[in-house]
């Protein structure tokens, strides 16, 4: 059996990174919508779900935009995956701790 | 027996997206193994690649309906606001748990995370099943992408027990309901 031709990384490179980078926003957007009142009142985009509507529809934005970017930049490059998936796991981390709300509270110093 | 609208929703919420995902989490982990493991040129690895695209594609799919159903569907209803002069908030399950300090803790650490990390869920298992659909049994010759993707896999899977845990919780100390009554069963 012939062997096959070895897709290039970029693309789920890509796309593990840029997953990565919209946990990490979920968890920014959260942690400024409960500090800051502004805020908050900004990321209302559907009163009835209040902030949630708009932390999560910002988070959204963020990742698929961030993957259209790296997918056309990386669409036939071969990336150091291992820095891809060290980045993409710390702001995956700092995106779970953000949304915690005990760690929430801990660096507003509630 | 009845149940109420909400009840229904609730429980398609919980039930119908969040478990069914859960329950496939550990057959995700065996096909992304299974098929990295066969090796790129595997006939079996071929032929098992429409259904374990599916799968995973399904999977993202509940995870979406669980998070989309729960955000724009269910926390309007436990967040509503209590009317002046209402005293039964029983209708109001957010008020509720906040008008006692044995119950307000589901609130403020239950709902607040559960609502917050579920979205990590169809996030990270967007990304699988795309890298899946992408590299399939290519998976084989790119070893960290596939341990990225069972990463991620296993993160996706800690948010919806949270998620779900949290839920079911929730829905003990103050339940969802109202709405019309539906009658699945009528008693002679």
């Amino acid at each position: 059996m012939s062997n096959p031709i070895r897709l290039q990384n970029g693309p789920g490179a890509a796309a593990i990174l840029s997953a990565g980078i919209g946990a990490g926003a979920l968890g920014v957007f959260a942690l400024a919508a409960d500090a800051f009142s502004v805020v908050r009142q900004a990321l209302v985009i559907w009163p009835p779900s209040g902030p949630l509507s708009g932390v999560t529809t910002a988070a959204i934005v963020v990742w698929l935009v961030t993957w259209a970017g790296l997918s056309r930049l990386w669409a036939t490059r071969e990336v150091n995956l291992a820095r891809v998936n060290l980045a993409a796991f710390a702001l995956l981390i700092l995106g779970l701790l953000l949304t915690f709300p005990p760690f929430m509270d801990l660096l507003q110093g509630k | 027996m009845e149940i109420s609208f909400r009840d229904l929703i609730t429980v398609l919420h919980g039930m119908g997206f969040g478990a069914l995902f859960m329950l496939a989490f550990s057959g995700a982990i065996g096909v992304i193994y299974a098929t990295a493991a066969a090796g790129a040129d595997s006939p079996i690895a071929r032929q098992s690649k429409t259904m374990f695209r599916f799968y995973l594609i399904s999977m993202a799919t509940l995870a979406w309906l669980a998070v989309l159903s729960g955000a724009y569907i269910i926390y309007p209803w436990y967040r509503a606001v209590v009317p002046s002069g209402v005293t039964d908030l029983s209708g109001y399950p957010r008020a509720l748990l906040l008008s006692s300090p044995r119950t307000a803790g589901w609130h403020e650490l239950g709902m607040e995370w559960k609502e917050h990390i579920a979205w990590f869920t169809p996030i990270a298992m967007t990304m699988v099943a795309y890298v899946f659909i992408k590299y399939g049994p290519q998976l084989a010759l790119h070893r960290q992408m596939r341990n990225a993707v069972l990463g991620f896999t296993a993160v996706a899977f800690f948010a919806t027990a949270v998620a779900g845990g949290f839920g079911a919780f929730l829905n003990k100390y103050a339940p969802v309901r109202g709405g019309h009554e539906i009658i699945l069963f009528r008693q002679d």
